[in-house]
C-alpha cells in the first residue's frame, strides 16, 4: 500500500497554529478574530488527511495555510507551519514562490472560475512545471497527458488544446488536478473539489483523484463538509469546529468509533428516522402528463410527466442539473405554464397560469427557495416578511398580526426577539427557518420546498428537516421536497420520483423506488451516492466496472 | 472564424442604422420642434414677405419627409448644403476645420491614453497605499472641474504671466508641425486634463476586477512572479475593459474639443458649431451634428467590436 | 463650502451689496474694501453677481436634475418592470438619444427653440433622464430577478406591491448615489451652454456665463473669469465628496447591502 510507508521526516507539521482577522462590526471597533486557534498536526509522506467540517470551520484556512496563503486579510497570528523541515510562516514572499506550484500545489472549489478564460488549458497547466523547474517543454507536456489519461479524462492527447470554456465542469476539475500533478509537488491541497458535481459525476472524478494519488504517491490534504466524501479518499481525518480541532484520528476510527459528540452528529447526519405513510385515494396535488417549454426555445424540457401527492405527506422530486425537477416546480406553481398536460390541486384543476389563478388558489400552494438570502428583501423586517402573507391572504392586522407572528416564531423554534430584525443578521439556518415561517403563515396545504437543505452545512441541515417534519405532523401540510440528495430522500420521503432530462425514470412509495431492480439510470444515481463506510468507493469503482 | 466576422458585419450594419437613426433625429429635432425657424432667424419684426422668401429659400413649405430626402441625398454625394448666413459652401468649411479639430483630439489622445493606463496600472500596482490614494485622490478633484476652468487657469497662468505658449490657437494651413503643435500645446494640455481624470479612474476600476478574480488567485497559488501574473494573466482579460474604457473616453474627448476650441479660439468644427447655433444657421448644425454623432457613434462600435474579438468564448465557440 | 452656496442662493437679494444689473464702479477694477471681488467687464460688482449666480445655476441645475431623475426613475422602473415591447421600445429610443453626445444635441435643439428659462431645464434635464432611465432600468431587472421578488408574484402581489414595496426600496441607495453625480453634471453642463451663449441671457447671471463675460480680460491678465470657474469647480468637488459620504454611510445601515 503506497499510502503507508515508513516517515523518517515528516512533510507537513503544523504546530499551535493560529490565523486571525479584522472584524468590522458596523457600530464598534474593529478587533480581531481567531479563524483558526490552536491547531496542530503531522502529516508524513504520502498519507492524506481529511479536514471536515462545517462552513466557517477554518478547514479552507487551514489547507491555504500549508502554503502560507491567507484569504481575504487573514494572517498568520501564531505557530508555526513546517513544510519539509523549513517553517514558512514567517517567509518571505519570494521564498514562498518557491515553495508554492513546486512543493505545494492547491485544486480550487470551483475550476470554472479557477482557470484563465483567455489561455488554452495545456499553457496553464504546464506553467508552473515550466517556470519553477527545469523540466523542458517536452517532458512537461508528456507529464500533463499521462495525467489527463490517468484521471479518465477523454481524448488525453488533445485536451489539453481547448479553452476552459470548451470543457465541461467534472472534466475542469480533474484538469485542475492534473494542473496540481504536472508539477510533482509533495503535497496538494484539494479545497472542496467535487462539491459542485453532480453525484454522478462526483464519482468519477473521486475515484480519478485517488487513483492518481496512488499512482504518484502525493500526499494530500482533502478539505471537504461531506465526511462521506473524505472518508473515501483520506487515511486519516481531522475534524474541525469554530476553528478549532474536536477529533483526530485515522479514518476508519473516526467514523466507525467517534469519540467527541460533534463527530457523532456529523457521522449520523440524516439518518432521521421517518415512517413512510401510504397514498390516500384521492391525492392532493395531481400532475398529469405535463410537459413543458421554455419561451423561445425549441427543447422540451419537461416530458409527459405524471406524479401525485397525497395531503400531509411528502413527495421527494430527485435529478441531477437539467433532470427538470425545479421547472416542475415553476409548472406546478403557475410561473411556466405547461404546453400539455394539467395540474390538479384538491380536485379542481388550476388554471396554467398565476395570474389566472385565485388568491385562495395562491395561498393554498407555498414556495420555499434554496437560497435563503435572496428569498427575502434585505429592507424587510423579519415581522414584515412573516407578517405580510397574514395581512395579504387573512386580513390580520395590528395586534392580531403580531401575536400570530409571535407564534410562527415560536413553531420555527426562534423567539419573538428576532421580529425587528433584518435578514443580513441572521444566520444561513434561521434565514431558511424564517422563509418556513413565512409559507407557513398562510396555512398552505402544499408546500414546495426547492432544494431548501443544499445550500446548508449538514447539520444545520438536519435541524430543518426535523422542523419540517414536526410542522408537517401538526399542520398536516403536504410537501413537494425537490432535492439531488438521496440521504435526505431516504430521510423523509413517503414517496419518490426519480427525474433525468425532463423525463420521470422511476416512481413510486419509497420503500419500493428504492429497492431493486433499478432502471439504468437510478441504478447508477444510487449506486454513486457517497456511503458513510471506509473503502466504499473503492467497491463501487469495482462494481460499476463489472457492470460495464 | 466566420462565426466572428459575422458578428463583427452585424455590429457595423447595427452603427450604419443607428447613424441612419441618428441623422433623421437630428433632422427632427431642427425642423419639427415648436418654434417657426424662419421667425426665430428674422426675429421679432420680420415683414411677412420676407417670412416667406426666407421660408422658400430654406424650402421650408416642403414636407419634412421630402426635405429630409434630399438632404441625405446631398450628403452622400457629399454636399452639405450651403449657410444660411453666408452662403458658403458648408462642406468646405468643414473639410479644413475637421482636420483642425482632429488634430487637436488626437494630440490629446496620444498624450492622454497612455499616461492614464500607466497611471490606473501603478494606483492597482500599490492599492491603498499612498501612491494609489494620491492618483485617486487628485483624479476625482480633476473631473469635477469644468473645461473652461482649466483652460482659463492654464491661459492665465502659462499664456499670460509666463508666456510659455500662445494663448489664442490660431493654426493656419502654412504652418510647421512644430509651430501647430506649439500653437496647439494649452488646448490639447486642458483636454487632456478632463479626459486624463476619468480615463484613469475607469482604467484602474477594469483592472481591479480582472485581479479579484479565481484565476489571478490560482496563478499566485502557482507561485508565478507579479510580473507574471499581471502580464500573462490579468492583461489579456482586461485588454476588452481597457479598450471599452478608452474608447469611452475618446468619444468624450470629440464632445470636450467643443467648449475647449471656444476658450482658445481656435478654428475647428467646434467653433464652427457654436458660431453658428446662435445665429440659429440650422444646415451647419445639421451637418456639424451629423458629423459629431458619427465619430462617435464610430469610437462606440470600434469598442463594441474590440470586446467582441477579445472575448475567447467567441473566438472559440464549443 | 455646499452650505455656503446654498445659503448664498437662497438669501441672495438679503445679503448682496449691489443689485444685480448696476454699474457701480469701473471696468475691471482689482478687490478692494468696496468690492470684495472686484468688479466685472461691465463694471458691475463681482460679488454681487457671483451671488446672484449662485442662486440661478443652482436653482436652474436643481429643477433639471429633478426633472431629469423622476423622468428617468419612474420611466427606468416601469420599463423593467412592464417589460414586453414597452421596455424594447423605451430602451431603444434610449440608446438612439445616447448615441448622439449631450452637448451636441443641446445645441442642436436649441438652435431652434426659444431662448428662455424653461426651455432650457426641458432640454436639460430630458437629455440626462437617458442616464437615469439607465441606471433605474439595470438596477430593477437585477432586483426583479431575486427570489423575493418572485416570492411576492407568486403571492399574487400586484405590480404597484411589487415596484414600491419589494423593488424601490432595494433600488434607492444606487440612485441616491447617482442623484449627487447628476447634479454636478447638471451644474457643468449649464455652464458649460452659458459659456457658449446659449444658456442663461443677460443680465442674468448664472456662473457659467459670466465666465463668458469676463474671459477677454483673461489675455491681460485679468483673473475675473477665474472667479466663476472656481466657484464651480468647487461646488462641484463639495457635491461629490458629499455624495461619497452619503454612500458610505448608507451601506452601513441594516438591510442596506441586498443578500450578502
Amino acid at each position: 500500500m503506497a499510502n503507508s510507508q515508513l516517515i523518517n521526516e515528516p512533510l507537513l507539521h503544523i504546530q499551535n497554529l493560529r490565523i486571525s482577522a479584522l472584524a468590522y462590526p458596523s457600530d464598534a471597533a474593529p478587533y480581531l478574530v481567531n479563524i483558526v486557534d490552536d491547531v496542530s498536526f503531522t502529516l508524513g509522506k504520502g498519507r492524506v488527511l481529511g479536514l471536515i467540517g462545517e462552513s466557517g470551520a477554518g478547514k479552507s484556512t487551514i489547507g491555504l495555510a500549508a502554503m502560507a496563503y491567507g484569504r481575504g486579510g487573514v494572517h498568520i497570528s501564531g505557530g508555526q507551519i513546517l513544510l519539509n523541515g523549513i517553517d514558512i510562516s514567517a517567509a518571505s514572499k519570494k521564498s514562498l514562490r518557491k515553495v508554492r506550484g513546486m512543493q505545494v500545489c492547491y485544486v480550487s472549489q470551483s475550476a470554472a472560475a479557477g482557470f484563465n478564460p483567455a489561455h488554452r488549458l495545456i499553457d496553464q497547466v504546464i506553467e508552473a512545471s515550466l517556470l519553477n523547474r527545469t523540466a523542458s517543454r517536452d517532458e512537461a507536456l508528456a507529464r500533463a497527458t499521462a495525467l489527463f489519461d490517468t484521471l479518465g479524462l477523454p481524448d488525453p492527447e488533445n485536451i489539453g488544446r481547448r479553452y476552459p470554456h470548451q470543457v465541461s465542469g467534472g472534466q475542469l476539475q480533474r484538469v485542475m488536478t492534473a494542473m496540481a500533478l504536472c508539477a510533482q509537488p509533495d503535497l496538494i491541497v484539494f479545497d472542496e473539489p467535487t462539491t459542485a458535481l453532480d453525484v454522478t459525476t462526483q464519482i468519477d472524478v473521486l475515484a480519478a483523484i485517488k487513483r492518481a494519488i496512488k499512482k504518484t504517491g502525493v500526499a494530500a490534504l482533502y478539505i471537504s463538509h461531506d465526511l462521506a466524501v473524505v472518508a473515501q479518499v483520506s487515511d486519516e481525518i481531522m475534524v474541525l469546529r469554530n476553528g478549532q480541532c474536536v477529533e483526530h484520528g485515522d479514518t476508519r476510527s473516526i467514523i466507525e468509533t467517534p469519540q467527541q459528540n460533534y463527530t457523532r452528529e456529523l457521522v449520523n447526519v440524516r439518518s432521521i428516522d421517518h415512517q413512510e405513510k401510504k397514498p390516500d385515494a384521492t391525492a392532493l396535488l395531481r400532475v398529469e402528463n405535463v410537459t413543458a417549454m421554455y419561451p423561445g426555445a425549441d427543447v422540451e424540457v419537461l416530458q409527459d410527466v405524471s406524479v401525485e401527492l397525497s395531503a400531509g405527506q411528502t413527495l421527494a422530486i430527485v435529478g441531477e442539473s437539467g433532470s427538470g425537477k425545479s421547472t416542475l416546480a415553476r409548472l406546478i406553481t403557475g410561473l411556466l405554464p405547461p404546453t400539455k398536460g394539467s395540474v390538479t390541486f384538491d380536485g379542481d384543476i388550476l388554471p396554467p397560469a398565476l395570474k389566472q389563478r385565485s388568491r385562495e388558489q395562491l395561498r393554498q400552494l407555498q414556495m420555499i427557495y434554496q437560497m435563503a438570502d435572496v428569498a427575502m428583501n434585505p429592507r424587510h423586517t423579519i415581522s414584515t416578511i412573516i407578517g405580510r402573507p397574514l395581512t395579504y391572504y387573512f386580513n390580520l392586522k395590528g395586534r392580531a398580526r403580531k401575536q400570530r407572528v409571535a407564534q410562527l416564531l415560536d413553531d420555527i423554534e426562534m423567539g419573538d426577539g428576532f421580529a425587528d430584525r433584518y435578514p443580513a443578521e441572521l444566520s444561513g439556518g434561521q434565514k431558511q427557518r424564517v422563509c418556513i415561517a413565512r409559507a407557513l403563515a398562510a396555512k398552505p396545504r402544499l408546500i414546495i420546498c426547492d432544494e431548501v437543505t443544499s445550500a446548508l452545512d449538514p447539520l444545520v441541515a438536519d435541524g430543518i428537516l426535523k422542523l419540517l417534519l414536526n410542522l408537517q405532523q401538526r399542520e398536516n401540510v403536504a410537501y413537494l421536497f425537490i432535492t439531488h440528495d438521496l440521504a435526505t430522500v431516504r430521510a423523509i420521503a413517503d414517496s419518490i420520483a426519480v427525474m433525468y432530462q425532463g423525463q420521470r425514470v422511476r416512481y413510486g412509495p419509497k420503500s419500493i423506488v428504492l429497492t431493486p431492480p433499478y432502471d439504468a439510470y437510478t441504478d447508477v444515481l444510487l449506486s454513486s451516492v457517497p456511503q458513510m463506510k471506509a473503502g466504499w468507493l473503492d467497491t463501487a469503482i469495482k462494481e460499476r466496472a463489472d457492470r460495464a | 472564424m466566420s462565426y466572428l466576422l459575422i458578428l463583427v458585419a452585424k455590429r457595423l450594419a447595427i452603427s450604419a442604422l443607428l447613424l441612419l437613426a441618428v441623422s433623421a433625429l437630428i433632422f427632427a429635432g431642427t425642423t419639427i420642434l415648436p418654434g417657426d425657424v424662419a421667425q426665430s432667424i428674422l426675429g421679432q419684426s420680420a415683414t411677412p414677405e420676407a417670412l416667406a422668401n426666407l421660408r422658400r429659400d430654406m424650402g421650408l413649405n416642403e414636407s419634412a419627409l421630402s426635405r429630409y430626402i434630399s438632404w441625405l441625398g446631398g450628403i452622400v454625394q457629399g454636399d452639405l448644403g450651403k449657410a444660411l448666413t453666408n452662403g458658403t459652401d458648408i462642406a468646405d468649411a468643414i473639410s479644413k476645420r475637421l482636420y483642425n479639430t482632429v488634430f487637436l483630439a488626437s494630440v490629446s489622445a496620444i498624450i492622454a491614453v497612455p499616461i492614464a493606463i500607466f497611471l490606473g496600472l501603478v494606483a492597482v500596482r500599490y492599492k491603498n497605499r499612498w501612491p494609489d490614494k494620491l492618483i485617486s485622490g487628485s483624479t476625482l478633484a480633476f473631473i469635477s472641474l469644468p473645461e473652461f476652468f482649466t483652460g482659463y487657469l492654464l491661459i492665465y497662468f502659462v499664456a499670460v504671466k509666463l508666456g510659455w505658449f500662445p494663448s489664442v490657437a490660431t493654426v493656419y494651413e502654412s504652418m510647421s508641425f512644430t509651430e501647430r503643435l506649439t500653437a496647439v500645446a494649452l488646448p490639447a494640455a486642458t483636454l487632456t486634463l478632463v479626459v486624463l481624470a476619468h480615463m484613469m479612474r475607469m482604467t484602474r476600476a477594469a483592472i481591479l476586477n480582472v485581479m479579484q478574480s479565481a484565476y489571478i488567485e490560482t496563478a499566485e497559488l502557482k507561485g508565478l512572479s507579479p510580473l507574471r501574473i499581471i502580464a500573462r494573466h490579468a492583461f489579456p482579460n482586461a485588454i476588452a475593459p481597457i479598450v471599452n474604457v478608452v474608447m469611452l473616453n475618446l468619444a468624450y474627448l470629440v464632445v470636450g474639443v467643443v467648449v475647449v476650441e471656444v476658450i482658445f479660439v481656435y478654428p475647428g468644427m467646434g467653433q464652427y458649431l457654436v458660431d453658428h447655433v446662435s445665429k440659429r444657421d440650422v444646415p451647419v448644425v445639421q451637418a456639424c451634428g451629423l458629423i459629431f454623432a458619427a465619430f462617435y457613434i464610430g469610437l462606440n462600435m470600434i469598442a463594441d467590436i474590440v470586446s467582441i474579438i477579445a472575448n475567447p468564448r467567441i473566438r472559440h465557440p464549443r | 463650502m455646499t452650505s455656503l452656496f446654498l445659503l448664498a442662493a437662497i438669501f441672495a437679494p438679503w445679503i448682496a451689496p449691489h443689485d444685480l444689473g448696476d454699474t457701480v464702479g469701473g471696468v475691471w477694477e482689482p478687490s478692494s474694501s468696496e468690492f470684495w471681488l472686484g468688479t466685472d467687464n461691465l463694471g458691475r460688482d463681482l460679488l454681487s453677481r457671483m451671488i446672484y449666480g449662485a442662486r440661478t445655476t443652482i436653482f436652474i441645475a436643481l429643477m433639471a436634475t429633478a426633472l431629469s431623475f423622476t423622468l428617468g426613475s419612474v420611466l427606468g422602473l416601469g420599463a423593467a418592470v412592464i417589460g414586453g415591447w414597452l421596455d424594447q421600445v423605451l430602451s431603444r429610443f434610449v440608446d438612439l438619444l445616447m448615441s448622439i453626445p449631450t452637448l451636441i444635441f443641446a445645441l442642436v435643439v436649441l438652435s431652434v427653440l426659444p431662448a428662455n428659462l424653461i426651455t432650457l431645464i426641458l432640454v436639460m434635464g430630458i437629455l440626462d433622464a437617458t442616464r437615469v432611465f439607465r441606471l433605474a432600468r439595470a438596477v430593477a431587472v437585477d432586483i426583479n430577478v431575486m427570489e423575493y421578488v418572485e416570492a411576492a408574484r407568486l403571492r399574487g402581489e400586484g405590480k404597484i406591491w411589487i415596484v414600491f414595496r419589494e423593488i424601490l426600496p432595494n433600488a434607492l441607495t444606487p440612485l441616491i448615489a447617482e442623484l449627487g453625480l447628476r447634479f454636478i453634471f447638471q451644474v457643468l453642463f449649464l455652464s458649460a451652454l452659458s459659456f457658449l451663449g446659449l444658456g442663461v441671457e443677460p443680465p442674468d447671471a448664472d456662473w457659467g456665463g459670466m465666465v463668458k463675460e469676463n474671459k477677454d480680460g483673461i489675455i491681460f491678465g485679468i483673473p475675473a473669469a477665474l472667479i466663476p470657474a472656481a466657484a464651480i469647480a468647487i461646488l462641484a468637488i463639495s457635491v461629490n465628496l458629499i455624495a461619497d459620504w452619503v454612500l458610505n454611510r448608507t451601506t452601513d445601515l441594516k438591510g442596506g447591502r441586498s443578500g450578502q
